[in-house]
């Protein structure tokens, strides 16, 4: 039998070894600190790894000790965080030079509820610069890098807490998924990430991109795991009015047998033949596991890429619009105060988050209004009513998570091939409908075995449809 | 088609610097961006069937006082690049003759 090493354990085997006593909280903090500290290095997953807060510590073992089976399957566990999500007294950057001394005033909310539970923080996480970006090739801190292939980016944007939870350097963590930020560094990493339904899990504290598509979502090593920490960070808060409460979109009751749709039109020839066999098996062991596979047609799915890349930058011009060195960030001096504005945001900003400011700003200037923005947000509501239409029929909807699997540095240098990376995964974000990506198995490139993933959507607030499916798909791998 | 003159202007608008050298670069990137999100053009959105909007929209709070007065100000002020005491300063920006 092998014995894992405690920092390869799940949540779930932690949560177990620590309350049967074969483990302390500052055994199993201590070899992911040791870990993360030795290859951090390599892979550049950690912008900052913390250290160990000892009262943290000492009391998620207390609570273990007193509380045993009763206490939260959190407590105790180091978990990463992605650099835009608020720790009060930690520096949050965004991995941009903008907020590179920025230290957060606050905890954000999913913070909080983490805290509530005693869990520990083991760092905050590399990414590509205020998650724009799908490589962490726009870090202004250097790329992370994948640890299956190092010559190969591990996705992104959440892609340091993908690297972070693959090399088994901390137990889970959380990312932010804007058009696919937390599934598809999950795909490239063979990793479980979950984006919830819009709303179900608070924003607060979370620095934003697209403001009615970010989510705050896990990146775990099980399907299990991604379930335990969306439990522990979802529900309504006074701080996001935009956070639903349960029971808004009506149930869609499921067994344990789900019908799974297939858009089929949308698998033609730019997905690669590894992926697509891989993706073929899958659902061929799912089918005979007992599910039923069902045609759905999802025509508007062609321009959904379309329509995103018009929404995204148009909310990310007006999200940053804020950061103009005035009351934090970066914030040299010119002659002039539009000096003082323009010289900030010049030097703060990298490439990549210039170019989408500027595509924002042209999308939503008179005169282009109506021909880009209102025409993408009308065939957001489109989308919206043709996945409903097919969940009459189905459960969830299937596809891969990505086209390719992990592609090496610099492979997609224009702007434009690395946009098509999140072509399958925007759709979700734009209606949004709740979205997992789960292992499917691995596609050979020079010698390295690649993790790819399957990509499944539900009806608003059918996460547990997700988590069914998903487990699944891992019961037919491990068998 | 964008022009460099349009990457100027939106530059300026947008409050962020395009250097001379980068601004023949930077336009025929966006001008291959805007191509492809043009494809909307092409959309045909479907007659008589409305699309949908979230169940949830525009929810408004009644007015209140979220937290004591100076709960945040030491701590927010401590990021301010200017300060004089807890107040922000900033570039004079009307002169007195």
């Amino acid at each position: 039998m092998v014995v894992k090493k405690p920092n390869e354990l799940t949540i779930g085997e932690a949560a177990r070894a620590l309350r049967a006593r074969e483990l302390t909280v500052r055994e199993l903090w201590d070899a992911c600190a040791a870990v993360a500290h030795a290859k951090n290095p390599e892979l550049n997953a950690f912008l900052e790894i913390f250290d160990a807060d000892e009262p943290a510590i000492a009391v998620a073992q207390a609570r273990i000790d007193a509380e045993g089976e009763s206490a939260p399957l959190l407590c105790g566990i180091p978990l990463a965080v992605k650099d835009n999500i608020l720790i009060e007294g930690h520096i949050a950057s965004a991995a941009s030079k903008m907020l590179e001394n920025y230290r957060a005033t606050y905890d954000a909310t999913v913070i909080k509820k983490l805290k509530a539970q005693n869990a520990l923080f083991l760092g905050r996480t590399n990414m590509d610069e205020f998650a724009m970006g799908s490589s962490t090739e726009h870090s202004a801190f250097g790329p992370s890098r994948n640890p299956h292939d190092t010559s190969r980016v591990p996705g992104g944007s959440s892609g340091g807490s993908a690297a972070a939870v693959a090399a088994h350097l901390c137990i889970a963590a959380l990312g932010t998924d804007t058009g696919g930020s937390i599934r598809q560094p999950a795909a490239l990493t063979g990793l479980a990430g979950l984006k919830s339904t819009y709303g179900a899990v608070s924003r607060s504290g979370a620095i934003a991109l697209g403001s009615s598509l970010d989510q705050i979502g896990p990146l775990a090593k099980t399907v299990e795991d991604a379930r335990i920490l969306y439990e522990a960070i979802r529900g309504e808060d006074p701080l996001d009015s935009t956070t639903i409460p349960d029971g808004l979109y009506p149930a869609h009751k499921v067994g344990k047998n789900l019908r799974i749709g297939v858009p089929r039109h949308l698998l033609g020839g730019s997905v690669d033949a590894g992926v697509r066999s891989a993706f073929e098996a899958t659902l061929a062991a799912l089918e005979k596991d007992g599910h039923t596979l069902i045609d759905v047609e999802l025509p508007t799915s062609d321009y959904a890429l379309a329509a995103y890349y018009v929404i995204m930058p148009a909310e990310a011009s007006a999200n940053l619009a804020r950061l103009d060195g005035i009351r934090y960030g970066h914030a040299p001096r010119g002659a002039t105060l539009l000096d003082d504005y323009i010289l900030s945001r010049t030097e703060g900003f990298g490439e990549e988050t210039r170019r989408r400011i500027l595509l924002g700003t042209f999308v939503l200037s008179s005169g282009y209004i109506d021909a880009y923005y209102r025409k993408a947000d009308a065939a957001r509501s489109v989308l919206r009513r043709e996945y409903n239409d097919a969940f009459e029929v189905c459960d969830v909807i299937a596809f891969p998570t990505t086209l390719s699997p992990a592609f090496r540095f610099g492979e997609k240098g224009d702007p434009l091939a690395l946009y098509l990376e999140d072509i399958f995964t925007v759709t979700a974000n734009l209606t949004g409908m709740p979205a997992i990506s789960v292992p499917m198995g691995t596609v050979e490139r020079d010698g390295k075995q690649l993790p790819v993933g399957i990509h499944f959507t539900a009806p608003h607030q059918a996460e547990e449809t997700l988590f069914i499916i998903g487990e699944s798909v891992e019961k037919t791998r491990d068998n | 088609m964008a022009t460099t003159e349009e990457v100027k202007k939106l530059s300026t608008l947008a409050r962020i610097r395009v250097d001379e050298a980068d601004l023949e670069k930077f336009t025929s990137e966006f001008d291959a961006i805007l191509a492809y999100v043009g494809q909307l053009e092409k959309l045909d959105l479907p007659q008589g069937r409305e699309g949908e909007k979230p169940a949830l929209r525009n929810v408004i709070r009644a007015d209140g006082v979220p937290h004591e007065a100076e709960a945040f100000t030491k701590i927010l002020a401590e990021q301010f690049p200017q300060r004089e005491g807890d107040a922000l300063s900033v570039k004079q920006i009307i002169i007195h003759d």
